[in-house]
């Protein structure tokens, strides 16, 4: 008798990638003209059914599939948010997806690949289901950056995003067969068990493998120096998945660095923790001060995540369990944000067509004042500005910081965030005091304006009911401090 | 007579790897090459996986290798596809007509 391995932990992946091959066949076969719209509704709709799926599996730490896949508190929150930016994503893009010529049926299904791959990452428990769902995620990423076939700006920065994030790959994997090679596993929980407790002293070999890792999930967040490709990508993919790009791939990346960094090698801390201080500060400060000369808002919206993605690592640097409580609401609070202001940069139209530039938003305020009120609120909680969520979730990271005495590092952040708030607040003020050039189509859709309303009330009422995101990031991080 | 060791093994593997990486930094005229520096150093890394693997007779370096070729199959695919994209949009694959965005 074979024994069938635990199937049900891994149950939501399984179910999305036969949902999504179902779904291709569905597309082929369905009449031609409906078949974006009948694919995307059903595929927004078995995003959501997984989303409940992986609430009611949530129980827990199963290790699953003889180690190599595993679900814990931390993963099924990690989860809970790629998924919800997922759909959040698909759901205001439809009509985007209409109008500019992407209105093929793989283009949702793409995405649920995608998700499938996030979702890989983030219950990765071994370095081989680490690397199949990091390349699943990246292979449909690069396909969808180049799906406007007939623009050059979109093929331009599929075949950018391809080379750069293929060579990311190639060094971590060069640093996944050192660790192999110097510590005999691939397996996170035996690399833990082996540097846990007796006080061993790392060999070079195993140094030098976890620091090629770290360069190529660094790649994956666009942390600085390996951030140069975001620009570029964010700039010609279409407007619709640079919201994508912005929100799930990073939230799943910065899930599975922090799993590795805090789970595998979580007794090298000290190893580590000045790499990640290092890159910490140069995000920050190149996210703060690069945005400032920008006039294309995709642009800028890029060196806003690599900033951010600056600040998320300091709450990994401190290492605590406060820490990572402080990253984990920092990811929630970020996914709300920015799919906010995307949702306001997907109004940018004028007759028809998508305009980028910040100076294009002169003046909104007088043809759209709910929108330019949007705006607002997400420019003031991207730049922390209390009591929008965005403070709160600097707050937490920064207190943690100090808690684990990396003061430099906390003072560095709140630097940071201040030469931030220029640029932002800049964007607030050719909104509202600017003379109005260009008049924005209307009407802007149902769906952005949901997405719009529902991500503004969010954030603009954070400090009244915080508690549901507290508590469960709180469980989240006990999951990976056991003890 | 030499006995070739892991160390042999860990060395060549290192010399090629450097080679793919230095070959997307240095090579400014085609991205065909680039795509052939990826190969290279996709397969430097199966050699240490494998040479690792015969050393510690462990079996899981030689799966991983099996993945990684399948993966680095699908990968060339795709690569090659937006390469074809780009090249109708453009005209042209050289390295240094990749610019309409500055970056």
């Amino acid at each position: 008798m074979i024994e069938m391995p635990d199937m049900l932990a891994a149950g939501p992946e399984i179910a999305l990638a036969v949902i999504g091959m179902v779904l291709m066949m569905i597309g082929v076969f369905a009449p031609e003209k409906k078949a974006l719209s009948i694919v995307s509704g059903l595929t927004i709709a078995s995003l959501i059914v997984t989303l409940a799926f992986v609430i009611w599996l949530a129980d827990g730490r199963v290790v699953a599939f003889s180690g190599l896949f595993l679900t814990d508190a931390f993963a099924v929150y990690m989860k809970i948010l790629v998924l919800l930016g997922s759909i959040f994503v698909l759901f205001m893009s439809e009509n985007y997806v209409q109008r500019e010529g992407m209105d093929r049926f793989e283009f949702p299904i793409l995405v649920i690949y995608a998700t499938v791959g996030m979702m890989m990452m983030i219950s990765a428990n071994d370095l081989i289901s680490l690397y199949v769902g990091l390349e699943l995620q990246s292979l449909s990423l690069y396909v969808i950056a180049a799906f406007q076939r007939d623009r050059v700006r979109s093929s331009e920065a599929g075949l950018k995003y391809f080379v750069l994030g293929a060579l990311s790959s190639g060094l971590l994997l060069y640093g996944c067969s050192l660790i192999y090679g110097f510590a005999g596993t691939t397996n996170f929980d035996a690399l833990a068990g082996l540097f846990a407790g007796q006080g061993l002293e790392a060999s070079p070999g195993l140094i030098v493998g976890m620091v090629f890792l770290t360069a190529g999930l660094a790649f994956k967040i666009s942390a600085v120096p390996f951030h140069m490709w975001t620009p570029d990508v964010y700039e010609g993919a279409p407007t619709a998945v640079t919201a994508f790009f912005a929100v799930a791939p990073k939230i799943a990346a910065i899930a599975l660095f922090l799993r590795v960094m805090l789970e595998p090698f979580g007794g090298l801390i000290d190893e580590w923790r000045q790499i990640i201080v290092l890159i910490s500060i140069a995000s920050m400060v190149l996210g703060a001060f690069a945005a400032i000369a920008q006039n294309n808002i995709k642009r800028l919206m890029a060196y806003s995540s690599i900033g951010h993605v600056g600040y998320a690592l300091i709450g990994l640097a401190s290492g605590s369990e406060a820490g990572l409580r402080g990253v984990l609401i920092y990811m929630a609070i970020y996914l709300v944000m920015n799919v906010g202001a995307f949702a306001c940069i997907l109004c940018m139209r004028v007759n028809g067509r998508m305009v980028e530039n910040i100076d294009d938003l002169a003046g909104s305020a007088k043809s759209h004042p709910m929108m330019a009120l949007a705006i607002l609120i997400f420019m003031f909680s991207l730049a922390g500005i209390p009591p929008m969520a965005g403070f709160f979730g600097k707050f937490f990271i920064f207190t943690a910081a100090i808690e684990a005495e990396l003061y430099t590092l906390a003072i560095i952040g709140v630097v940071a965030s201040v030469v931030g708030a220029y640029y932002y607040l800049r964007i607030v003020k050719i909104v509202f005091f600017d003379d109005l050039t260009e008049r924005f189509d209307k009407p802007i859709g149902r769906s952005l304006s949901t997405v719009m309303t529902l991500s503004g009330v969010v954030t603009i009422l954070f400090f009244l009911w915080p508690a549901p995101i507290l508590d469960s990031a709180a469980v989240a991080a006990a999951a990976l401090f056991p003890g | 007579m030499l006995e070739i060791g892991l160390a042999h093994y860990l060395t060549v593997a290192a010399i090629l790897f450097t080679l793919g990486l230095f070959g997307i930094f240095l090579n400014r005229k085609n991205v065909i090459i680039i795509l052939m520096s990826i190969e290279l150093m996709l397969l430097a890394v199966n050699l240490n996986l494998v040479a690792f693997s015969a050393h510690l007779n462990d079996l899981m370096g030689q799966i991983f290798a099996m993945f990684i070729l399948t993966v680095a199959a699908a990968e060339a695919a795709i690569g090659l596809a937006i390469l074809v994209v780009y090249y109708r949009n453009r005209g042209s694959i050289a390295v240094e007509d990749i610019n309409v965005m500055k970056g």
